[in-house]
Protein backbone atom coordinates (compact mmCIF):
# COMPACT_ATOMS: atom_id res chain seq x y z
CA UNK A 1 0.00 0.00 0.00
CA UNK A 2 2.67 2.23 0.61
CA UNK A 3 4.06 1.91 -3.09
CA UNK A 4 0.75 3.88 -4.19
CA UNK A 5 1.02 7.57 -5.54
CA UNK A 6 -0.75 10.30 -4.60
CA UNK A 7 -2.58 11.19 -6.89
CA UNK A 8 -4.06 6.74 -6.81
CA UNK A 9 -4.82 7.68 -3.36
CA UNK A 10 -6.69 10.55 -3.76
CA UNK A 11 -8.65 8.71 -6.34
CA UNK A 12 -9.03 5.61 -3.90
CA UNK A 13 -9.87 7.86 -0.82
CA UNK A 14 -12.36 9.43 -3.14
CA UNK A 15 -14.31 6.33 -3.85
CA UNK A 16 -14.11 4.64 -0.56
CA UNK A 17 -11.72 2.39 -1.42
CA UNK A 18 -9.15 3.08 1.33
CA UNK A 19 -9.13 5.13 4.30
CA UNK A 20 -7.16 8.44 5.35
CA UNK A 21 -6.05 6.31 8.86
CA UNK A 22 -5.54 2.75 6.45
CA UNK A 23 -2.90 4.93 4.76
CA UNK A 24 -1.54 6.76 7.13
CA UNK A 25 -1.20 3.18 8.82
CA UNK A 26 0.77 1.29 6.67
CA UNK A 27 3.37 4.28 6.06
CA UNK A 28 3.70 4.60 10.15
CA UNK A 29 4.36 0.70 9.54
CA UNK A 30 6.56 0.98 6.53
CA UNK A 31 8.25 3.72 8.84
CA UNK A 32 9.26 0.96 11.38
CA UNK A 33 10.52 -1.37 9.21
CA UNK A 34 13.04 0.70 7.18
CA UNK A 35 13.76 3.96 9.40
CA UNK A 36 16.93 1.70 10.84
CA UNK A 37 18.62 0.95 7.44
CA UNK A 38 17.59 4.91 5.78
CA UNK A 39 17.55 7.00 8.42
CA UNK A 40 15.62 10.17 6.15
CA UNK A 41 13.38 11.23 9.26
CA UNK A 42 14.93 13.50 12.22
CA UNK A 43 11.28 13.87 13.21
CA UNK A 44 8.43 11.06 13.09
CA UNK A 45 4.70 12.34 14.02
CA UNK A 46 3.46 8.87 15.02
CA UNK A 47 0.58 10.00 17.04
CA UNK A 48 -0.32 13.00 15.56
CA UNK A 49 -0.22 11.56 12.36
CA UNK A 50 -2.68 9.23 13.39
CA UNK A 51 -5.00 11.78 14.72
CA UNK A 52 -5.09 13.94 11.80
CA UNK A 53 -5.80 10.76 9.76
CA UNK A 54 -8.36 10.11 11.91
CA UNK A 55 -10.00 13.78 11.74
CA UNK A 56 -10.14 13.27 7.73
CA UNK A 57 -11.61 10.52 7.95
CA UNK A 58 -14.40 11.67 10.02
CA UNK A 59 -15.01 14.42 7.77
CA UNK A 60 -15.35 12.15 5.07
CA UNK A 61 -17.73 9.86 6.84
CA UNK A 62 -19.79 13.11 7.62
CA UNK A 63 -19.78 14.29 3.87
CA UNK A 64 -17.69 17.54 4.47
CA UNK A 65 -15.79 18.74 1.47
CA UNK A 66 -12.31 17.82 1.91
CA UNK A 67 -9.05 19.10 0.24
CA UNK A 68 -7.08 17.68 -3.38
CA UNK A 69 -4.88 15.63 -1.11
CA UNK A 70 -7.05 14.43 1.83
CA UNK A 71 -5.50 11.62 3.31
CA UNK A 72 -1.89 11.63 1.66
CA UNK A 73 0.89 11.11 4.04
CA UNK A 74 3.85 13.72 3.54
CA UNK A 75 7.12 14.59 4.99
CA UNK A 76 8.36 18.29 4.99
CA UNK A 77 12.45 18.93 5.01
CA UNK A 78 13.62 20.21 8.22
CA UNK A 79 13.78 23.89 6.86
CA UNK A 80 9.95 24.58 6.29
CA UNK A 81 8.47 26.05 9.41
CA UNK A 82 6.03 23.74 11.07
CA UNK A 83 3.88 25.50 14.07
CA UNK A 84 4.83 23.77 17.54
CA UNK A 85 6.68 20.93 15.61
CA UNK A 86 10.48 21.16 15.69
CA UNK A 87 12.21 22.79 12.58
CA UNK A 88 16.12 22.22 13.01
CA UNK A 89 17.47 22.47 9.94
CA UNK A 90 19.73 19.14 10.96
CA UNK A 91 21.83 21.74 12.71
CA UNK A 92 22.69 22.27 16.53
CA UNK A 93 21.81 25.97 16.64
CA UNK A 94 17.93 24.94 15.78
CA UNK A 95 17.98 21.61 18.04
CA UNK A 96 14.86 22.65 20.01
CA UNK A 97 13.22 25.07 17.63
CA UNK A 98 9.82 24.87 17.77
CA UNK A 99 8.11 27.50 15.35
CA UNK A 100 5.19 29.19 16.74
CA UNK A 101 3.82 29.25 13.16
CA UNK A 102 3.48 27.40 9.65
CA UNK A 103 5.15 27.98 6.65
CA UNK A 104 2.85 28.62 3.64
CA UNK A 105 3.31 25.44 1.67
CA UNK A 106 3.13 23.60 5.43
CA UNK A 107 -0.44 25.66 6.15
CA UNK A 108 -1.40 24.89 2.24
CA UNK A 109 -0.76 21.20 2.53
CA UNK A 110 -2.70 21.32 6.39
CA UNK A 111 -5.79 22.97 4.00
CA UNK A 112 -5.11 20.03 1.20
CA UNK A 113 -6.20 17.74 4.15
CA UNK A 114 -2.51 15.95 3.98
CA UNK A 115 -1.13 14.14 6.96
CA UNK A 116 2.18 15.18 8.33
CA UNK A 117 4.09 12.13 8.78
CA UNK A 118 7.58 14.16 9.83
CA UNK A 119 10.25 16.18 9.19
CA UNK A 120 13.52 14.83 6.95
CA UNK A 121 16.98 15.08 7.21
CA UNK A 122 19.07 17.12 5.25
CA UNK A 123 22.44 19.36 4.92
CA UNK A 124 22.76 21.38 7.79
CA UNK A 125 20.94 24.30 6.45
CA UNK A 126 20.65 23.09 3.05
CA UNK A 127 24.72 23.83 2.68
CA UNK A 128 25.49 20.36 1.01
CA UNK A 129 25.09 18.14 -1.95
CA UNK A 130 25.38 14.31 0.24
CA UNK A 131 23.25 15.43 3.35
CA UNK A 132 26.31 14.44 5.50
CA UNK A 133 26.80 18.03 7.35
CA UNK A 134 23.55 17.39 8.99
CA UNK A 135 23.96 17.24 12.83
CA UNK A 136 22.01 14.41 13.28
CA UNK A 137 22.16 11.76 11.23
CA UNK A 138 23.63 10.45 7.62
CA UNK A 139 20.37 9.54 5.37
CA UNK A 140 21.23 6.73 3.19
CA UNK A 141 20.59 6.29 -0.36
CA UNK A 142 18.00 3.60 -0.46
CA UNK A 143 19.30 1.66 -3.79
CA UNK A 144 22.65 1.23 -1.99
CA UNK A 145 23.15 2.07 1.64
CA UNK A 146 26.86 2.65 1.14
CA UNK A 147 25.81 5.45 -1.05
CA UNK A 148 24.60 9.10 -0.08
CA UNK A 149 21.50 10.31 -1.02
CA UNK A 150 22.53 13.58 -2.66
CA UNK A 151 22.06 16.69 -0.82
CA UNK A 152 20.30 19.07 0.57
CA UNK A 153 17.14 17.53 0.55
CA UNK A 154 18.69 14.00 0.87
CA UNK A 155 16.18 12.98 3.43
CA UNK A 156 13.12 14.07 0.99
CA UNK A 157 14.68 12.08 -2.16
CA UNK A 158 15.80 9.09 0.40
CA UNK A 159 12.10 9.02 2.05
CA UNK A 160 10.35 9.12 -1.61
CA UNK A 161 12.18 6.68 -2.92
CA UNK A 162 12.13 4.31 0.53
CA UNK A 163 8.68 4.37 0.56
CA UNK A 164 8.21 5.92 3.47
CA UNK A 165 6.26 9.41 2.81
CA UNK A 166 3.91 9.31 -0.53
CA UNK A 167 5.99 12.99 -1.49
CA UNK A 168 8.02 15.32 -0.07
CA UNK A 169 8.73 19.15 0.01
CA UNK A 170 12.33 20.45 -0.64
CA UNK A 171 14.16 23.43 -1.34
CA UNK A 172 16.81 23.71 -4.10
CA UNK A 173 18.78 26.75 -4.14
CA UNK A 174 21.85 25.16 -6.58
CA UNK A 175 20.39 21.69 -6.94
CA UNK A 176 19.24 20.85 -3.76
CA UNK A 177 16.02 19.45 -4.93
CA UNK A 178 17.17 18.33 -8.19
CA UNK A 179 20.44 16.36 -7.03
CA UNK A 180 19.22 14.36 -4.71
CA UNK A 181 15.99 13.13 -6.24
CA UNK A 182 18.24 11.74 -9.38
CA UNK A 183 20.38 10.36 -7.29
CA UNK A 184 17.37 8.39 -5.38
CA UNK A 185 14.80 7.86 -8.65
CA UNK A 186 12.37 10.20 -7.57
CA UNK A 187 11.07 13.02 -9.73
CA UNK A 188 11.46 16.76 -8.26
CA UNK A 189 10.94 19.99 -9.67
CA UNK A 190 12.36 23.13 -8.83
CA UNK A 191 9.76 25.65 -9.49
CA UNK A 192 10.03 29.58 -11.02
CA UNK A 193 11.39 31.81 -8.77
CA UNK A 194 8.68 33.99 -7.09
CA UNK A 195 5.51 30.88 -7.85
CA UNK A 196 5.66 29.14 -4.48
CA UNK A 197 5.98 31.03 -1.25
CA UNK A 198 8.77 31.07 0.92
CA UNK A 199 7.59 32.74 3.79
CA UNK A 200 8.60 30.07 6.62
CA UNK A 201 11.66 28.22 5.05
CA UNK A 202 14.88 29.26 6.77
CA UNK A 203 16.34 31.18 4.32
CA UNK A 204 20.05 29.84 2.96
CA UNK A 205 20.64 32.76 -0.45
CA UNK A 206 16.97 34.60 -0.87
CA UNK A 207 17.24 35.01 -4.45
CA UNK A 208 17.77 31.82 -5.23
CA UNK A 209 16.10 29.16 -3.14
CA UNK A 210 13.10 27.98 -4.39
CA UNK A 211 10.37 25.27 -2.50
CA UNK A 212 9.63 22.06 -4.28
CA UNK A 213 7.91 18.72 -4.64
CA UNK A 214 9.98 15.05 -4.80
CA UNK A 215 7.31 12.59 -5.77
CA UNK A 216 7.17 9.10 -7.24
CA UNK A 217 5.85 10.32 -10.30
CA UNK A 218 5.00 12.84 -12.80
CA UNK A 219 1.79 13.69 -12.40
CA UNK A 220 2.04 13.67 -8.55
CA UNK A 221 4.65 16.74 -9.18
CA UNK A 222 1.98 18.02 -10.74
CA UNK A 223 -0.64 17.90 -8.72
CA UNK A 224 1.63 18.94 -5.57
CA UNK A 225 2.84 21.71 -6.99
CA UNK A 226 -0.65 22.68 -8.28
CA UNK A 227 -1.44 22.75 -4.27
CA UNK A 228 1.42 24.43 -3.19
CA UNK A 229 1.49 27.59 -6.28
CA UNK A 230 0.72 30.67 -5.79
CA UNK A 231 0.54 34.36 -4.50
CA UNK A 232 1.09 35.21 -1.14
CA UNK A 233 1.70 38.56 0.64
CA UNK A 234 3.75 37.32 3.54
CA UNK A 235 6.27 36.72 0.60
CA UNK A 236 7.67 39.69 -1.03
CA UNK A 237 9.35 38.41 -3.76
CA UNK A 238 5.96 36.29 -4.79
CA UNK A 239 4.40 36.90 -8.18
CA UNK A 240 1.36 37.58 -8.60
CA UNK A 241 -0.61 36.11 -11.08
CA UNK A 242 -2.80 33.76 -11.74
CA UNK A 243 -1.94 29.78 -12.31
CA UNK A 244 -4.06 26.93 -14.25
CA UNK A 245 -3.84 23.69 -12.71
CA UNK A 246 -0.62 21.93 -14.20
CA UNK A 247 -2.26 18.10 -13.40
CA UNK A 248 -4.95 18.61 -16.03
CA UNK A 249 -2.18 20.02 -18.74
CA UNK A 250 -0.78 16.72 -18.66
CA UNK A 251 -1.36 15.26 -21.89
CA UNK A 252 1.93 13.39 -22.91
CA UNK A 253 1.67 14.71 -26.54
CA UNK A 254 4.97 16.31 -27.48
CA UNK A 255 5.26 16.09 -31.41
CA UNK A 256 6.33 19.26 -32.69
CA UNK A 257 8.59 20.12 -29.33
CA UNK A 258 12.00 21.58 -29.74
CA UNK A 259 14.73 20.37 -27.37
CA UNK A 260 17.93 21.75 -27.00
CA UNK A 261 20.88 19.63 -25.82
CA UNK A 262 23.80 22.31 -24.69
CA UNK A 263 26.75 20.99 -25.56
CA UNK A 264 28.52 22.02 -22.12
CA UNK A 265 26.66 20.02 -20.16
CA UNK A 266 27.63 16.43 -21.81
CA UNK A 267 31.52 17.00 -21.92
CA UNK A 268 34.34 16.20 -19.42
CA UNK A 269 33.49 15.37 -16.09
CA UNK A 270 30.01 13.75 -17.39
CA UNK A 271 30.30 10.08 -16.77
CA UNK A 272 29.77 7.60 -19.86
CA UNK A 273 26.55 5.63 -18.57
CA UNK A 274 24.78 9.39 -17.61
CA UNK A 275 25.75 10.74 -21.09
CA UNK A 276 24.51 7.33 -22.54
CA UNK A 277 20.92 7.46 -20.84
CA UNK A 278 20.76 11.08 -21.79
CA UNK A 279 21.05 10.90 -25.35
CA UNK A 280 18.60 7.56 -25.38
CA UNK A 281 16.17 9.84 -23.63
CA UNK A 282 16.08 12.06 -26.35
CA UNK A 283 16.13 9.59 -28.74
CA UNK A 284 13.14 8.50 -26.84
CA UNK A 285 11.42 12.36 -27.58
CA UNK A 286 12.48 12.02 -31.13
CA UNK A 287 10.23 8.69 -31.47
CA UNK A 288 7.42 10.86 -30.25
CA UNK A 289 7.46 13.81 -32.41
CA UNK A 290 9.97 15.87 -30.83
CA UNK A 291 13.14 17.01 -32.30
CA UNK A 292 16.14 18.21 -30.64
CA UNK A 293 19.53 19.08 -31.47
CA UNK A 294 23.14 20.48 -29.81
CA UNK A 295 23.38 24.01 -28.56
CA UNK A 296 25.32 26.14 -27.04
CA UNK A 297 25.38 28.12 -23.43
CA UNK A 298 28.79 29.21 -23.40
CA UNK A 299 28.82 30.77 -20.25
CA UNK A 300 27.65 27.54 -17.97
CA UNK A 301 31.44 27.08 -16.58
CA UNK A 302 31.17 30.87 -15.46
CA UNK A 303 27.50 29.54 -13.43
CA UNK A 304 29.05 28.13 -10.01
CA UNK A 305 31.81 30.50 -9.49
CA UNK A 306 29.10 32.90 -9.67
CA UNK A 307 26.41 31.09 -7.54
CA UNK A 308 29.14 30.26 -4.36
CA UNK A 309 29.90 33.88 -4.70
CA UNK A 310 25.87 34.72 -4.89
CA UNK A 311 24.81 32.47 -2.53
CA UNK A 312 27.19 32.43 0.21
CA UNK A 313 27.27 36.53 0.47
CA UNK A 314 23.62 36.07 1.16
CA UNK A 315 23.79 33.18 3.28
CA UNK A 316 26.09 34.93 5.76
CA UNK A 317 23.73 37.89 5.76
CA UNK A 318 20.51 35.26 6.20
CA UNK A 319 22.31 33.54 8.85
CA UNK A 320 23.73 36.52 11.16
CA UNK A 321 20.28 35.92 13.07
CA UNK A 322 21.43 33.01 14.60
CA UNK A 323 22.89 34.71 17.38
CA UNK A 324 21.54 32.82 20.95
CA UNK A 325 18.77 35.18 21.72
CA UNK A 326 15.97 34.82 20.22
CA UNK A 327 15.56 31.30 19.72
CA UNK A 328 17.61 28.04 20.05
CA UNK A 329 21.07 27.11 20.75
CA UNK A 330 22.96 29.42 23.46
CA UNK A 331 26.59 28.77 24.71
CA UNK A 332 26.74 28.13 28.58
CA UNK A 333 30.08 29.99 28.60
CA UNK A 334 30.63 33.90 27.72
CA UNK A 335 31.88 36.82 28.58
CA UNK A 336 30.07 39.85 27.45
CA UNK A 337 27.05 40.43 24.68
CA UNK A 338 29.65 40.05 21.90
CA UNK A 339 31.02 36.95 22.89
CA UNK A 340 27.60 35.72 23.77
CA UNK A 341 27.21 36.24 19.85
CA UNK A 342 29.95 34.79 18.93
CA UNK A 343 30.27 31.49 21.19
CA UNK A 344 26.65 30.44 20.35
CA UNK A 345 27.40 30.47 16.77
CA UNK A 346 31.34 28.61 17.06
CA UNK A 347 29.45 26.33 19.01
CA UNK A 348 26.02 26.10 17.36
CA UNK A 349 27.01 25.84 13.13
CA UNK A 350 29.41 23.20 11.98
CA UNK A 351 32.19 23.29 9.40
CA UNK A 352 30.49 23.67 6.25
CA UNK A 353 28.25 26.62 7.84
CA UNK A 354 31.07 28.53 8.83
CA UNK A 355 32.91 27.93 5.72
CA UNK A 356 30.31 29.44 3.68
CA UNK A 357 29.63 32.47 6.16
CA UNK A 358 33.17 33.10 6.11
CA UNK A 359 33.64 33.45 2.12
CA UNK A 360 29.92 35.04 1.90
CA UNK A 361 31.59 37.87 4.93
CA UNK A 362 34.94 37.88 2.94
CA UNK A 363 33.22 38.47 -0.26
CA UNK A 364 30.79 41.35 1.16
CA UNK A 365 33.64 42.89 3.15
CA UNK A 366 35.10 46.20 2.66
CA UNK A 367 37.71 46.17 -0.61
CA UNK A 368 36.41 42.97 -2.09
CA UNK A 369 32.78 43.45 -2.89
CA UNK A 370 32.72 44.99 -5.99
CA UNK A 371 35.75 42.13 -7.27
CA UNK A 372 33.49 39.40 -6.21
CA UNK A 373 29.67 39.94 -5.38
CA UNK A 374 29.01 42.76 -7.64
CA UNK A 375 31.22 40.81 -10.48
CA UNK A 376 29.20 37.26 -9.75
CA UNK A 377 25.92 39.78 -9.75
CA UNK A 378 27.04 40.81 -13.39
CA UNK A 379 28.03 37.51 -14.51
CA UNK A 380 24.68 36.58 -13.68
CA UNK A 381 23.35 38.65 -15.94
CA UNK A 382 25.55 37.40 -19.09
CA UNK A 383 24.19 33.89 -18.01
CA UNK A 384 20.12 34.96 -17.99
CA UNK A 385 20.68 36.17 -20.88
CA UNK A 386 22.22 32.91 -22.69
CA UNK A 387 19.11 31.25 -21.47
CA UNK A 388 16.89 34.24 -23.20
CA UNK A 389 18.54 33.22 -26.23
CA UNK A 390 18.38 30.08 -25.68
CA UNK A 391 14.74 29.96 -25.49
CA UNK A 392 13.91 32.17 -28.59
CA UNK A 393 15.12 28.81 -30.29
CA UNK A 394 14.01 26.29 -27.98
CA UNK A 395 10.80 25.19 -25.80
CA UNK A 396 13.03 23.21 -23.43
CA UNK A 397 16.11 22.00 -22.85
CA UNK A 398 17.65 18.63 -21.54
CA UNK A 399 20.60 18.31 -19.61
CA UNK A 400 21.84 15.58 -17.20
CA UNK A 401 20.85 16.14 -13.23
CA UNK A 402 24.34 15.07 -12.10
CA UNK A 403 27.73 14.48 -13.59
CA UNK A 404 28.15 10.79 -11.71
CA UNK A 405 25.83 8.82 -9.84
CA UNK A 406 25.56 8.74 -6.04
CA UNK A 407 28.82 8.69 -4.29
CA UNK A 408 29.96 6.87 -1.44
CA UNK A 409 30.20 8.33 2.19
CA UNK A 410 33.15 10.56 2.96
CA UNK A 411 34.27 10.53 -1.18
CA UNK A 412 33.97 14.19 -1.52
CA UNK A 413 34.04 15.63 2.27
CA UNK A 414 38.01 16.43 2.47
CA UNK A 415 37.97 18.88 -0.98
CA UNK A 416 35.16 21.49 -0.16
CA UNK A 417 35.15 22.56 -4.05
CA UNK A 418 34.99 18.53 -5.29
CA UNK A 419 31.64 18.69 -3.19
CA UNK A 420 30.19 21.87 -5.26
CA UNK A 421 31.25 20.52 -8.56
CA UNK A 422 28.48 18.03 -8.08
CA UNK A 423 26.02 20.98 -8.66
CA UNK A 424 27.66 21.71 -11.82
CA UNK A 425 24.77 21.03 -13.75
CA UNK A 426 21.70 22.56 -11.84
CA UNK A 427 23.21 25.97 -10.34
CA UNK A 428 22.76 28.00 -13.71
CA UNK A 429 18.63 27.38 -13.35
CA UNK A 430 19.05 28.33 -9.59
CA UNK A 431 20.83 31.59 -11.32
CA UNK A 432 18.12 32.47 -13.77
CA UNK A 433 14.86 32.04 -11.67
CA UNK A 434 13.96 28.88 -14.33
CA UNK A 435 11.85 26.09 -13.45
CA UNK A 436 13.66 22.79 -13.99
CA UNK A 437 11.71 19.14 -13.25
CA UNK A 438 14.10 16.04 -13.09
CA UNK A 439 13.11 12.28 -13.56
CA UNK A 440 14.74 8.76 -13.46
CA UNK A 441 15.95 8.43 -17.15
CA UNK A 442 17.85 4.88 -16.97
CA UNK A 443 20.70 3.00 -14.22
CA UNK A 444 23.12 2.20 -14.26
CA UNK A 445 25.80 -0.88 -14.24
CA UNK A 446 24.92 -1.06 -10.71
CA UNK A 447 21.59 -0.34 -10.17
CA UNK A 448 21.76 3.07 -9.29
CA UNK A 449 19.16 5.93 -10.94
CA UNK A 450 20.41 8.09 -13.25
CA UNK A 451 18.54 11.31 -13.45
CA UNK A 452 17.39 13.54 -16.55
CA UNK A 453 16.60 17.31 -16.29
CA UNK A 454 14.53 19.13 -18.18
CA UNK A 455 14.87 23.14 -18.03
CA UNK A 456 11.68 25.43 -19.27
CA UNK A 457 11.33 29.14 -19.48
CA UNK A 458 10.13 31.35 -16.80
CA UNK A 459 6.57 30.16 -16.13
CA UNK A 460 6.91 27.44 -18.49
CA UNK A 461 6.45 24.28 -15.64
CA UNK A 462 3.43 23.15 -17.59
CA UNK A 463 5.80 22.38 -20.75
CA UNK A 464 8.44 20.66 -18.35
CA UNK A 465 5.97 18.69 -16.67
CA UNK A 466 4.01 17.54 -19.85
CA UNK A 467 7.67 16.81 -21.29
CA UNK A 468 8.62 14.89 -17.95
CA UNK A 469 5.15 12.80 -18.58
CA UNK A 470 5.68 11.90 -22.00
CA UNK A 471 9.46 10.36 -21.10
CA UNK A 472 8.09 8.75 -17.84
CA UNK A 473 6.15 6.38 -20.27
CA UNK A 474 9.42 5.15 -22.02
CA UNK A 475 11.02 4.49 -18.50
CA UNK A 476 10.77 1.29 -16.77
CA UNK A 477 11.51 2.15 -13.07
CA UNK A 478 13.31 -0.14 -10.68
CA UNK A 479 12.27 0.14 -6.60
CA UNK A 480 15.34 -0.12 -4.88
CA UNK A 481 15.84 -3.49 -2.46
CA UNK A 482 15.00 -2.52 0.91
CA UNK B 1 45.51 33.68 -4.30
CA UNK B 2 46.60 34.00 -0.84
CA UNK B 3 44.52 34.53 2.43
CA UNK B 4 46.66 34.70 5.25
CA UNK B 5 45.55 33.18 9.02
CA UNK B 6 45.07 37.05 10.17
CA UNK B 7 42.77 37.56 7.34
CA UNK B 8 40.60 34.87 8.28
CA UNK B 9 40.83 36.20 11.84
CA UNK B 10 39.77 39.23 10.57
CA UNK B 11 36.67 38.26 8.67
CA UNK B 12 36.01 35.38 11.67
CA UNK B 13 35.42 38.87 13.99
CA UNK B 14 33.21 40.01 11.52
CA UNK B 15 31.01 37.06 11.02
CA UNK B 16 30.87 36.43 14.96
CA UNK B 17 32.94 33.03 14.71
CA UNK B 18 35.90 31.95 16.84
CA UNK B 19 38.51 29.63 15.38
CA UNK B 20 41.61 28.24 16.80
CA UNK B 21 44.72 28.86 15.41
CA UNK B 22 45.04 25.31 13.64
CA UNK B 23 41.29 26.10 12.43
CA UNK B 24 41.98 29.26 10.89
CA UNK B 25 45.21 27.83 9.38
CA UNK B 26 42.99 25.02 7.71
CA UNK B 27 40.63 27.66 6.77
CA UNK B 28 42.73 30.09 4.86
CA UNK B 29 43.54 26.72 2.71
CA UNK B 30 39.73 26.31 2.07
CA UNK B 31 39.35 29.80 1.08
CA UNK B 32 42.35 30.47 -0.91
CA UNK B 33 40.84 27.23 -2.95
CA UNK B 34 37.34 28.76 -3.29
CA UNK B 35 38.02 32.60 -3.96
CA UNK B 36 40.92 31.22 -6.40
CA UNK B 37 37.92 29.22 -7.81
CA UNK B 38 35.76 32.45 -7.90
CA UNK B 39 39.09 34.23 -9.33
CA UNK B 40 37.58 32.52 -12.25
CA UNK B 41 35.48 35.14 -13.20
CA UNK B 42 37.44 37.38 -13.96
CA UNK B 43 37.89 35.96 -17.35
CA UNK B 44 35.06 37.47 -18.44
CA UNK B 45 34.63 41.26 -19.34
CA UNK B 46 31.52 42.83 -17.47
CA UNK B 47 32.48 46.42 -18.25
CA UNK B 48 29.06 48.04 -17.90
CA UNK B 49 26.89 44.80 -17.59
CA UNK B 50 24.05 45.66 -14.93
CA UNK B 51 24.03 43.50 -11.82
CA UNK B 52 21.58 41.18 -11.18
CA UNK B 53 20.12 40.68 -7.69
CA UNK B 54 16.47 39.11 -8.59
CA UNK B 55 15.86 36.62 -11.32
CA UNK B 56 12.27 37.87 -11.95
CA UNK B 57 11.56 41.15 -12.37
CA UNK B 58 10.16 43.09 -9.24
CA UNK B 59 9.92 46.13 -7.61
CA UNK B 60 9.09 46.97 -3.76
CA UNK B 61 6.19 45.42 -3.04
CA UNK B 62 4.28 47.25 -0.50
CA UNK B 63 0.97 46.33 1.07
CA UNK B 64 -1.96 48.91 2.40
CA UNK B 65 -0.72 50.72 5.64
CA UNK B 66 -3.26 49.07 7.80
CA UNK B 67 -3.24 47.45 11.01
CA UNK B 68 -3.24 43.38 10.87
CA UNK B 69 -3.24 40.95 13.44
CA UNK B 70 0.44 40.16 14.48
CA UNK B 71 1.61 37.22 16.87
CA UNK B 72 0.78 36.63 20.08
CA UNK B 73 4.34 37.76 22.79
CA UNK B 74 4.15 34.66 24.42
CA UNK B 75 4.37 32.82 21.28
CA UNK B 76 7.20 34.81 19.94
CA UNK B 77 8.99 34.21 23.33
CA UNK B 78 8.65 30.33 23.56
CA UNK B 79 11.84 29.47 21.97
CA UNK B 80 13.88 31.93 24.11
CA UNK B 81 17.09 30.88 25.77
CA UNK B 82 16.46 33.36 28.05
CA UNK B 83 13.43 35.54 28.81
CA UNK B 84 12.30 37.83 31.91
CA UNK B 85 8.98 39.97 31.86
CA UNK B 86 8.07 39.88 28.21
CA UNK B 87 11.27 40.38 26.33
CA UNK B 88 14.63 38.67 26.01
CA UNK B 89 17.35 38.63 28.44
CA UNK B 90 21.28 39.21 27.10
CA UNK B 91 24.12 39.96 29.00
CA UNK B 92 24.48 43.83 30.75
CA UNK B 93 25.72 46.32 27.71
CA UNK B 94 25.85 49.59 29.98
CA UNK B 95 26.84 49.78 33.27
Amino acid sequence: MHTLTAHEIRDRIKNKELSSVEITKAYLDRIEKVEDKVESYVTVLQEEAMQSAEAIDKKIAAGEEVGALAGVPVALKDNLCTKDVLTTCSSKMLYNFRPPYDSTVAKKLKDADTVLLGKVNMDEFAMGSSTETSYFKKTKNPYDLSKVPGGSSGGSAACVAADEATFTLGSDTGGSIRQPASLCGCVGMKPTYGTVSRFGLVAFASSLDQIGPLAKDVQDCALIYDQIVGYDPMDSTSVNREYASFEKALTGDVKGLKIGMPAEYMGEGISAPVQKAVLAALESFKAMGASYEEMHLPLNEYALPAYYMISSAEASSNLARFDGVKYGFRAEKFEDLVDLYAQTRSEGFGAEVKRRIMIGTYALSSGYYDAYYKKAQQVRTMIMQDFDKAFEKYDVLVTPTTPTTAFGFGEKTDDPLQMYMADICTVSVNIGGLPAVVLPCGYDENGLPIGLQIIGKPFGEAAILNAAYALEKTITKIKPAL
Amino acid sequence: MNISKEEVLHVAKLARLKFTDAEAEALAKDMESIIGFANKLNELDTEGVVPTAHAIPMHNAFREDVVTPSYDREAMLQNAPSKEDGGYTVPKVVE
